[in-house]
């Protein structure tokens, strides 16, 4: 990072040989209540190549390790963000993830390219139904506009933004439609390792 | 013999022999008196007469009696004089009589036996509150009796003195004013009247003087600054005191008592304390030493049935009166045998009324000198006899196993947690558990603690936890975890290691007291452990920060830092504890790295952030950069 790069020569960086896999980012803040996001997570942490980091039980004080984080990012090909939408938002925790480790001249600026070339992957839960997140709807937006400064975060820092995986109404799904999006999810979250980037395939 | 030499006999005595008691357990008092035995003309003959040794001595119980007074405020002493009075008084009449009583059975006259009654019924202050101090009894309510008691008898030596000459036998050989006690009185040739207003007029003086005068003469000393005139006017106050008190016929260790009391309340109370207690040990310590050269061993191998009798006969007279009376007054039988087997020998008052009373022709010479070395050997054997008591009150406690303990019912039969240990740091982890709906079985040892915890309404068991038997009534084998929060680092360790190999699936966590033990408790088979001081230290260092001027969140997260690192290197230490030179060497090392990278961390730390991260300094640089870049681009362009 110290080194300066001309913006041209960085694609996956010196660190590509040593990457691999999804570093499947949870955050919630009462898991042990969420039943979505429970069967999302369980679903997902079984795959090789995941590597499974429950952000509220490691930092339960906030007092979050900038470092260890860092080197997490560096050791991922991509990074998944798993959340309870909570006021059109990311939970706490996360946002403070991201104050804290993403830091000018590590994920952006002239110097800031450790980030460029992962892929960067959103899966949410919601409360409302899928109609609310709509120009019509109560939402008034849609799951895409509530996701964009995320996607502008992936842009930032010359990441690929992949399409978020959204489960809709999730407190009023019943146990097989839950196993169902569990199978998606897992399915999608494989997909990330093996097929190219959203953005290579043309997306 | 020069000043020196008996400077040396004394003082070697004294070091050589003191430690050494102390180490077998017969306490300080009888290592005195063994250096006194031992040095004594009757011994090894290395001092000679010891009158003025004693004298000067003595001085050491008016010193103990101010220092004492110092400790009482006046409120104290009105609280004290049921105690005083009727105790105490009661205990002086009491033996009095007793021993008058047995004396007129062995043919006394009956002045002769009262005057024996009187003498004898006096204890020794110095022997007592010194053995009390040493076995700790002395601020309970047994201290407080035997005190009590002490103080009435010094009360009473004024009208012994007054009382004793009238029941002479004899005819007096030399006149009683020559004897040691009323030896300074000025007052002794004028009527009674005027003694008495005398006696009055010497309490007021030192009452008033204490009140009023000694205050602003500390205050101009203490502004001196001169360490040793503070001292010097300190013992100026005690020897005043003693002097007026001895001119007036008064005893003067009570007069340096009142002393003491009316000073209680002066802001100089700890300086006087600091100031005089190193004299007080010394002197008393002279004191004892005096008192087992005075013993005349001679005297006791030529009668030594008829010695052996007096001594068993005396102490167990007094130690019968003083315990029915201390039942009659409502004190419990394990203190009341305390306080009768603390005041059952002779006092040094024993000495000085006996010297008057031969001097004043009611006892004889040769009966004096047997009842003086009786006092003396009393003395001698009061340590003994406390250590008697001692070991038949931990005999009685043994017999009787699991009476007083109440363990009580465990009627919880499948708790969630077991909990060993309630005191400061049990009950704060216990209280968490219980508040999220987790039940906990507690067990404690502590019977008063238990009361308390009762008294507020908590469930807790009277056990030693380390006792496999009791935690399988507890309900280990059904429990989730074991928790243990107890007072003792071996106790910690050693439950931790038999609760591991009974149960190898149980959860066990374990208060540490430090880093070395929490490595212990790990190596034990301890699943988590913390070192109880370790968060709340933080969390002090915590606010001061914050009080240093720190917003409340970078003293947060500087704590957080903080705890991370330690954490991190108590981790890495972990494999090399127990190679103690390693040990040291390694955590020195881990203490500096640590040191350095906090450093590097708090460096990061800007005014108003932390850590690196809010740290926008590199990317205003960034942006101002590109303004400029951007600006010099639209002059080009222009």
């Amino acid at each position: 990072m110290t080194d300066q790069l001309e913006p041209g020569e960085v694609s996956t960086g010196t660190e590509a040989a040593a990457t691999s896999g999804v570093l499947l980012t949870l955050a919630h803040p009462a898991l042990e209540r969420s039943r979505a996001n429970r069967a999302l997570a369980k679903a997902a942490k079984g795959l090789a190549g995941v590597t499974f980091h429950d952000l509220y039980e490691t930092y339960p004080d906030f007092a979050i390790d900038i470092e260890a984080e860092q080197e997490k990012l560096l050791a991922h090909d991509v990074i998944a963000l798993q959340f309870p939408l909570y006021w059109y938002s990311t939970p706490a925790l996360l946002k403070e993830w991201f104050d804290l480790v993403w830091l000018h001249g590590f994920a952006y600026g002239i110097d800031g390219n450790a980030l460029a070339g992962k892929r960067l992957f959103a899966a949410c839960t919601t409360g409302g139904a899928a109609k609310a997140y709509h120009a019509h709807g109560y939402n008034r937006f849609s799951m895409d506009d509530f996701l964009r400064p995320l996607e502008q975060t992936a842009y930032l820092c010359g990441m690929v933004w992949e399409t978020p995986f959204v489960v809709h109404g999730a407190a009023l799904k019943n146990d097989e439609d839950l196993k169902a999006e569990a199978g998606r999810y897992k399915a999608r979250i494989a997909s990330l390792m093996t097929t190219p980037a959203d953005a290579e395939m043309g997306a | 013999m020069p000043f020196l030499l008996q400077a040396l006999v004394y003082l070697g005595a004294a070091v050589i022999s003191v430690p050494i008691a102390k180490r077998l357990g017969l306490g300080s008092v009888l290592g005195y008196l063994i250096a006194g035995v031992l040095i004594g003309p009757f011994a090894l003959s290395l001092v000679g007469e010891q009158t003025d040794v004693m004298k000067f001595a003595e001085f050491g119980v008016v010193i103990l009696l101010f220092l004492i007074g110092l400790e009482v405020q006046p409120s104290t002493l009105w609280d004290m004089r049921k105690a005083i009075f009727g105790f105490g008084g009661a205990q002086v009449v009491g033996t009095s009589v007793a021993i008058a009583g047995f004396s007129m059975l062995l043919g006394l006259p009956w002045q002769t036996a009262l005057a024996v009654g009187m003498v004898l019924a006096m204890s020794s202050t110095a022997i007592v509150l010194q053995t009390l101090d040493e076995k700790g009894l002395r601020q309970g309510p047994v201290g407080r009796a035997a005190f009590g008691i002490l103080l009435l008898q010094d009360l009473a030596v004024i009208p012994m003195f007054a009382l004793l000459p009238t029941l002479a036998t004899i005819a007096p050989s030399v006149h009683a004013e020559a004897a040691g006690h009323g030896g300074g009185s000025l007052v002794a040739h004028l009527p009674t009247w005027a003694q008495g207003l005398s006696v009055l007029a010497a309490v007021g003086i030192v009452v008033g003087g204490g009140r009023y005068l000694v205050r602003p003469i500390f205050r101009f000393i203490a502004e001196a600054r001169l360490r040793e005139i503070f001292t010097a006017a300190a013992l100026l106050i005690v020897v005043g005191v003693a002097s007026i008190m001895q001119m007036v016929g008064l005893s003067p260790a009570l007069g340096a008592f009142l002393a003491g009391v009316v000073l209680a309340e002066s802001e100089f109370r700890r300086e006087l304390e600091s100031d005089i207690e190193p004299f007080r040990g010394l002197l008393l310590g002279l004191f004892f030493i005096t008192v087992g050269a005075g013993i005349d061993l001679g005297l006791v191998a030529r009668q030594p049935l008829v010695l052996i009798g007096l001594v068993v006969g005396l102490m167990s007279l007094k130690f019968l009166v003083m315990f029915g009376l201390a039942r009659l007054f409502g004190a419990p039988a394990r203190g009341a045998a305390a306080v009768a087997t603390a005041l059952a020998q002779g006092g040094e008052f024993a000495f000085v009324l006996l010297t008057f009373t031969v001097g004043a022709g009611v006892i004889g010479a040769t009966l004096a000198a047997l009842l003086t070395a009786a006092v003396a050997v009393s003395m001698a054997l009061t340590p003994v006899a406390m250590i008697l008591y001692e070991r038949i009150a931990a005999m009685m406690d043994a017999a009787i196993p699991k009476v007083v303990p109440d363990t009580g019912e465990f009627d919880d039969s499948e708790p969630d947690i077991i909990i060993a240990g309630f005191g400061r740091f049990g009950q704060i982890t216990g209280r968490l558990l219980t508040a999220n709906g987790f039940r906990s079985t507690v067990l404690d040892s502590d019977i008063e603690q238990i009361d308390l915890l009762r008294r507020f309404g908590r469930r807790v068991h009277y056990g030693d936890a380390t006792r496999m038997d009791l935690l399988r009534a507890a309900g280990i084998e059904r429990a989730r975890m074991l928790i243990v929060a107890l007072d003792d680092r071996e106790k910690t360790v050693e439950l931790v290691e038999t609760a591991r190999k009974a149960y190898p699936d149980l959860v066990i966590l374990a208060r540490a007291w430090d880093r070395r033990h929490a490595y212990d408790l790990l190596a034990n088979g301890a699943d988590a452990v913390e070192r109880e001081t370790f968060e709340s230290a933080l969390a002090l260092g915590t606010t001061a920060l914050q009080k240093l001027g720190y917003r409340a969140h970078r003293a947060y997260r500087a704590a957080s830092f903080f705890r991370r690192h330690d954490r991190k290197s108590f981790e890495e230490l972990r494999p090399i504890w127990g190679q103690e030179e390693a040990y040291i060497l390694a955590s020195r090392d881990a203490a500096q790295t640590m040191d350095r990278l906090l450093a590097t961390d708090l460096a990061r730390l800007r005014p108003g952030d932390a850590g690196g991260a809010w740290d926008t300094a590199s990317l205003d640089e960034e942006l101002k950069e590109r303004a400029e870049r951007d600006a010099s681009r639209r002059e080009g362009a222009k």
